[in-house]
């Protein structure tokens, strides 16, 4: 149980390549953080950075108080658990799972009692003597799994675990590492690019573009209150719909819909932001409403979402499953003012 | 009861292409190159085995096919083994190719693992600097050898080949251990780092035992090469005692323009035995070698 901090971290590879920048980030003790971002924003090599697998360019990052810079993997007490599991080929289950112990001077015994004891946990008693080639993707996590939680480290990190199993799997597995961090009480630091991860299982997300930190906080906030178009866009399945309007005082004007601001921003130009699921099915009296021409409609069985056009701009709106909609109607809906999101248009920062 | 209902099989189509597999097609294609290339690549063996059992008379006798035995003896045999220093060169070709074989793959072993994996400046510069060495013909590289050879007093002294055949083995070999310690995921190294393995301990307990087939091939490949090399050792070796069995039966076993085949025959079949031997039973691992193939976690 530790905390974490990164202290203005970054990472340069070269001049021209900057994996992370600036990266300050306080993760709590016990606390589940996930860092969520696209291939290729830093989140990993932040991970990296933390387990000393990568070096570091500026800044300085802390196990609870204590500097971990110079500090090498071995002596850092993280456990890892890799997107490709990297469990060791030649060994068994066994020896794969008490492989730390054993570099670490444990006895024979202790090695036996914990991993037996982490297999129990994860379902794994009766394969601690196949090697991994002779297990299944999910086995073969699991093992990963085990590996770290033998060790009883200081901090999980987990780099894109479930990324490799298939969708069921996933979920399953999912739920399994939220129980095991509640029985555990172990800070854990995940990164995933799935945003529905991020938000299912994390207290805290950290989302991260180009190596810069956008906005951390926990899931709810992320979502009701994202800082800027990016972390909007990035959190909500289907995507948010993003509208350029011109605004003169409170009223807002879009392409093919206009409506009254909560507030006057006091700028001429914006981007609106709605999710498809603040569109209301009625519309009454003097709220705003859109009206939509579907193009596309998925129906998911729980959820229906229509696709179209809302004079030039593309939306996409959730409705009721029910509903029968065919493509080429034209759908009237309803704005729910309480959740409408404006941008500024250069720096796509949250106005509100 | 009704009888049993006769099971009638119907032939099941088969599922793909059927490549035109006639005997005549087959036997173009494959047997017959193939035949020819073990002929022309078996031949000397035969030729050697045979003419080491024929007695003298047959040896010269061109009035009857030379490609059987009429009459086998092992005199040339006994012979080399009881006249000529044969045994003795033998084993110090057993010892120098053994010691040198050992030598070369542990620094080979460290120098590809640290070329391969750690990241230190130079490095690109001491990688190209070992295979350059490799570039040098030894048919130069011997002049100055031979002086650093005279000034550490080791001539006639198998301690001079033990130390300068590494200086072709070590590159070669260094090389092939790159290509397959890089094949060797880089993560399951950083997993054992994390686990709590020093630098040393996860090269010696995970990259190693993975590019096992790297080293076994390696070392085959510098066992043969020293076996079989012939410059350095004639150069450095004047005494029959110390020779190997290139340099010893080449010198010895050939008198000016006079050639004792029999003796000359048995000791190049007895030369390359071992090796064969050798090749048969690691031939997976010189196979996995040549490709310098990624080893599947």
């Amino acid at each position: 149980m530790a905390s974490v901090t990164y202290e203005h971290v970054t990472k340069r590879f070269s001049a021209e390549t900057t994996a992370v920048d600036d990266l300050s980030l306080e993760i709590r003790d016990t606390e589940f953080m996930v860092l969520v971002g696209p291939s290729g924003c830093g989140k990993s090599t932040a991970l990296r950075m933390l387990a000393g697998l990568e070096d570091i360019t500026a800044g300085q990052i802390k196990i609870d108080d204590q500097v971990v810079n110079e500090m090498p993997p071995r002596d850092r007490d993280v456990a890892m658990v890799f997107q490709s599991y990297a469990l060791y080929p030649h060994m068994s289950v066994f020896d794969n799972m008490g492989f730390g112990l054993k570099m670490r001077g444990s006895t024979r015994s202790e090695i036996g009692s914990r991993v037996k004891e982490a297999g129990r946990i994860l379902r794994l008693d009766q394969l601690l003597a196949r090697k991994p080639r002779q297990l299944s993707g999910g086995q073969r996590q699991r093992v990963a799994v085990g590996r770290a939680i033998v060790r009883q480290p200081r901090v999980f990190l987990l780099d894109e675990p479930l990324s490799n199993l298939d969708a069921m799997l996933r979920v399953q597995t999912r739920i399994e590492l939220q129980k095991m961090h509640q029985r555990l009480g172990t800070t854990f630091i995940y990164v995933t690019h799935d945003q529905v991860e991020a938000m299912t299982m994390g207290d805290r997300i950290a989302v991260m573009k180009d190596g810069v930190l956008q906005q951390v906080a926990p899931p709810r906030e992320i979502y009701n209150q994202p800082v800027n178009m990016y972390v909007a866009g990035f959190i909500g399945s289907p995507r948010m719909n993003f509208l350029p309007v011109t605004i003169s005082n409170h009223h807002a004007k879009a392409s093919g819909f206009e409506l009254n601001l909560p507030k006057a921003p006091g700028v001429e130009r914006g981007v609106m932001g709605i999710r498809p699921e603040h569109f209301l099915p009625n519309v009454s009296g003097d709220d705003a409403a859109i009206d939509l021409k579907v193009e596309v409609l998925e129906v998911l069985g729980s959820d229906q979402y229509l696709y179209g056009k809302v004079g030039s701009d593309d939306i996409i709106a959730r409705v009721d499953p029910q509903l029968k909609v065919s493509v080429g109607d034209r759908v009237r809906l309803g704005v729910n003012m309480q959740r409408l999101h404006l941008f500024d248009p250069e720096t796509e920062q949250a106005i509100f | 009861m009704a009888a049993p209902a006769l099971k009638l099989k119907f032939a099941k189509p088969r599922s793909g292409r059927v490549i035109g597999d006639s005997l005549l097609g087959r036997s173009i294609r494959i047997y017959i190159p193939l035949g020819i290339l073990l002929i022309v690549t078996l031949f000397p063996f035969y030729w050697m085995a045979v003419t080491s059992f024929k007695s003298a008379s047959e040896l010269f006798d061109f009035s009857v096919s030379p490609l059987w035995v009429r009459e086998p003896t092992l005199d040339w045999y006994r012979h080399l083994f009881t006249e000529t220093n044969f045994p003795r060169w033998a084993f110090n070709t057993a010892v120098v190719a053994t010691v040198s074989t050992v030598i070369s793959l542990f620094c080979s072993i460290l120098a590809g693992y640290s070329l391969a994996r750690l990241r230190y400046r130079g490095a690109d510069t001491i990688g190209w600097g070992i295979f350059v060495t490799y570039l040098v013909p030894p048919t130069l590289l011997f002049l100055p050898l031979t002086f650093v050879i005279r000034e550490l007093h080791l001539f006639n002294n198998l301690w001079a080949l033990i130390l300068t055949y590494p200086t072709f083995l070590i590159p070669f070999c260094t090389w092939m251990l790159m290509g397959f310690f890089k094949g060797i995921p880089r993560e399951l190294e950083e997993a054992a780092l994390v686990d709590g393995a020093t630098r040393m301990q996860a090269m010696l307990r995970i990259a190693i035992p993975l590019a096992l087939p790297g080293i076994l091939a390696a070392g085959l490949f510098a066992f043969t090469l020293s076996w079989n090399e012939f410059l350095y050792a004639l150069i450095f070796m004047n005494d029959s005692l110390v020779k190997t069995i290139p340099v010893g039966v080449t010198q010895e076993l050939i008198h000016g323009d006079e050639f004792f085949w029999g003796e000359l025959m048995a000791a190049a079949l007895l030369g390359s035995v071992p090796v064969a031997v050798l090749y048969s039973f690691f031939v997976d691992y010189f196979v996995a070698g040549m490709t310098a193939g990624a080893v599947k976690g």
